[in-house]
């Protein structure tokens, strides 16, 4: 065992790391709980004020924030639960189901992970006109239902996690794969579907460029309240912080109460088996 | 086990061979069929929301296709033409290598040795990797506005600091150089304790003994990193920087968000002088605000060329980084 004086540069230096990680986030409660005339005053307040609960009642009349807050909750829940279920779905296929072109099949899932889908979007507009999905929150919820990393990170964990043996059992009792799916599959998935379940609802939640694209400014979701609230002429910095701090403190707070099994779940997403 | 307690299926008799059940025809269809059906779902709304655009971007492009017109007559490489002689399409690639090189490149070294310094046993492990996230949790919107407060010109933390050591202000949107700075720094706090976790994962698969054996041979902890590390966590590397290459190349949130504190305009053309419109930005100017869909198409498609070839070229000289094994 190595004792703790051995690295007091490893220390050193992951601490003011650490520092300049959190620093901006504890940046902006600060910013969020003064007023703009504090925030001008040099040097600036190093510590929270008293002025949260009067910004954050400034923030929901400038933007409509509680449709968006109401919005994203039901996009980034809708897009959790089905990720979730695909993926462990796909996943125990790919792990743990024999059939033609399985290996091809999981490889080209990793690859469409580096396609640059982004460039795609004018025609991905011009399809959700055709659909009548623009403005609606179908046009966000839809394409992202399923993805590749929630397959791959399903297959990596099932190969790893599940017992053979137990769907060979399951086989002799006569389970259908539907049923093993079931019984067996989703009780031995739990732990890593609720990493991939986490993992997702903050992408979804923190996810922009594509709702501001389809969506509307009177029907937004959080980020793009929040990015109408901290844009244009008028420069209110607290107002806009305010907002950050309403939109992302939630997710800060369980991220802090959860962090080592998100972690654990991202470091095990990136060991390629 | 749920399934240990249940009573068999009473058409099947119980403890049948699998190759032998009650109903062979409608197990092989569930045994054959099943795997598909089960992989399907991802398979077909990547086609349908993923590839079907992409491709359908190509056909687009040749064609002078707008928003608002009924027509969309064919007009061939047209398009192209245009685009290549827009001085502004030029601008946004120079500023997205620009601004791709000064993020990526720290962004992933600085990973690196944060990776290196936690995979050996500290105290306050989780703690350090919790708050090395933190920064990844926050959404894109979330960091462009409270940077974009700490760069402020006149009430900004960084300017108040420069001013207190003697250094002039600065107005961070208003140069090409600056505002290059300032969205690199955006993206690096980002991603870089994202890239650290990944390669701690990776150097955590590297057996000891090769550390070991370093150490008895008298390398260094910059020199075990250099020469042992990397190049035994290779595929890591590769494919970091191969997503952090299209992550690059893809750019927007941030110059678009960064550009609306200055004005609504400055948000879409990337600063009042297109100081820091990347080419998604662009595209987007183009597609969003102009609705000229077939132009925007053609740009679209040069920057998936454009990834192609930089994510190729990025990946033949990270193969080439070679350090070798004998210390």
């Amino acid at each position: 065992m190595r004792s703790r004086p051995k690295h007091p540069l490893a220390y050193l230096t992951l601490l003011a790391v650490a520092f300049f990680s959190a620093f901006p986030v504890y940046w902006s409660v600060i910013v969020a709980s003064h007023d703009n005339a504090a925030m001008a005053e040099m040097p600036p307040p190093l510590l929270p004020g008293g002025n949260f609960l009067a910004n954050v009642s400034r923030v929901f009349d400038t933007a409509p924030f509680a449709l968006a807050l109401v919005n994203s909750f039901v996009v980034a829940g809708t897009i959790t639960v089905s990720v979730t279920f695909f993926s462990t779905l796909a996943g125990f296929a790919f792990a743990k189901l024999r059939f033609r072109g399985r290996g091809a099949l999981l490889l080209l899932t990793v690859v469409t992970m580096m396609v640059p889908t982004q460039l795609g979007i004018i025609p991905l507009y011009m399809l959700m006109i055709k659909l009548e999905w623009t403005g609606k929150l179908y046009a966000v919820i839809v394409p992202a239902l399923v993805n590749a990393f929630g397959v791959f990170f399903m297959t990596q964990y099932l190969g790893r996690a599940l017992p053979t043996e137990l769907l060979e059992a399951g086989r002799i009792d006569g389970c259908g794969t539907w049923r093993l799916f079931r019984h067996i599959v989703v009780p031995a998935a739990r732990p890593a579907a609720a990493v991939l379940g986490m993992l997702t609802f903050m992408t979804a939640w923190n996810d922009y460029f594509w709702p501001l694209v389809v969506l509307t400014p009177d029907d937004p979701t959080v980020q793009v309240a929040l990015s109408q609230l901290a844009s244009g002429y008028v420069r209110d910095f607290t107002l806009g912080l305010t907002g950050t701090a309403v939109a992302t403190l939630p997710l800060v707070l369980v991220f802090v109460l959860l962090g080592k099994q998100i972690i654990g779940g991202i470091m095990q997403g990136a060991v390629k088996g | 086990m749920p399934v240990a307690h249940r009573a068999p299926k009473p058409e099947s008799p119980p403890r049948a061979r699998p190759a032998a059940p009650s109903s062979p025809w409608r197990h092989r269809l569930d045994r054959t069929v099943s795997p598909y059906a089960y992989v399907a779902p991802f398979f077909l709304l990547f086609a349908a929301f993923g590839v079907f655009p992409l491709i359908y971007t190509a056909w687009v492009s040749l064609h002078d296709w707008n928003l608002l017109s009924s027509a969309n007559p064919f007009v061939g490489l047209d398009n192209y033409g245009r685009l290549f002689s827009d001085g502004y399409f030029w601008n946004a690639a120079f500023n997205t290598l620009s601004i791709g090189v000064l993020s990526a490149v720290p962004q992933l070294a600085l990973a690196l040795v944060l990776a290196h310094l936690l995979n050996r046993p500290l105290r306050a492990q989780t703690l350090f990797r919790i708050t090395l996230l933190l920064p990844n949790v926050t959404s894109v919107v979330a960091v462009v506005v409270i940077f974009s407060q700490l760069f402020g010109r006149d009430f900004g933390l960084v300017n108040a600091l420069l001013d207190l050591v003697g250094i002039d202000r600065v107005y961070w949107q208003a140069d090409v150089a600056s505002s290059h700075v300032a969205i690199a720094i955006m993206i690096m706090w980002r991603w870089t304790g994202y890239n650290a976790l990944i390669y701690l994962a990776a150097m955590q698969a590297v057996p000891r003994e090769i550390y070991e054996a370093a150490t008895i041979d008298g390398a260094s902890a910059a020199r075990q990193l250099w020469s042992v590390t990397i190049p035994m966590i290779r595929p890591t590397v590769i494919f970091t920087v191969i997503v952090t290459t299209i992550g690059s190349m893809q750019i927007i949130a941030e110059p678009l968000l960064f550009g609306a504190q200055v004005s609504n305009g400055a948000a879409t053309t990337g600063g009042t002088d297109r100081q820091f419109q990347t080419l998604a930005l662009y595209l987007y100017e183009k597609g969003f605000r102009s609705f000229e869909f077939g132009y925007a198409s053609a740009a679209a498609w040069v920057m998936f060329l454009l990834v192609v070839v930089v994510v190729g070229f990025n990946y033949l000289l990270v193969r080439r980084m070679r350090g070798g094994l004998d210390v």
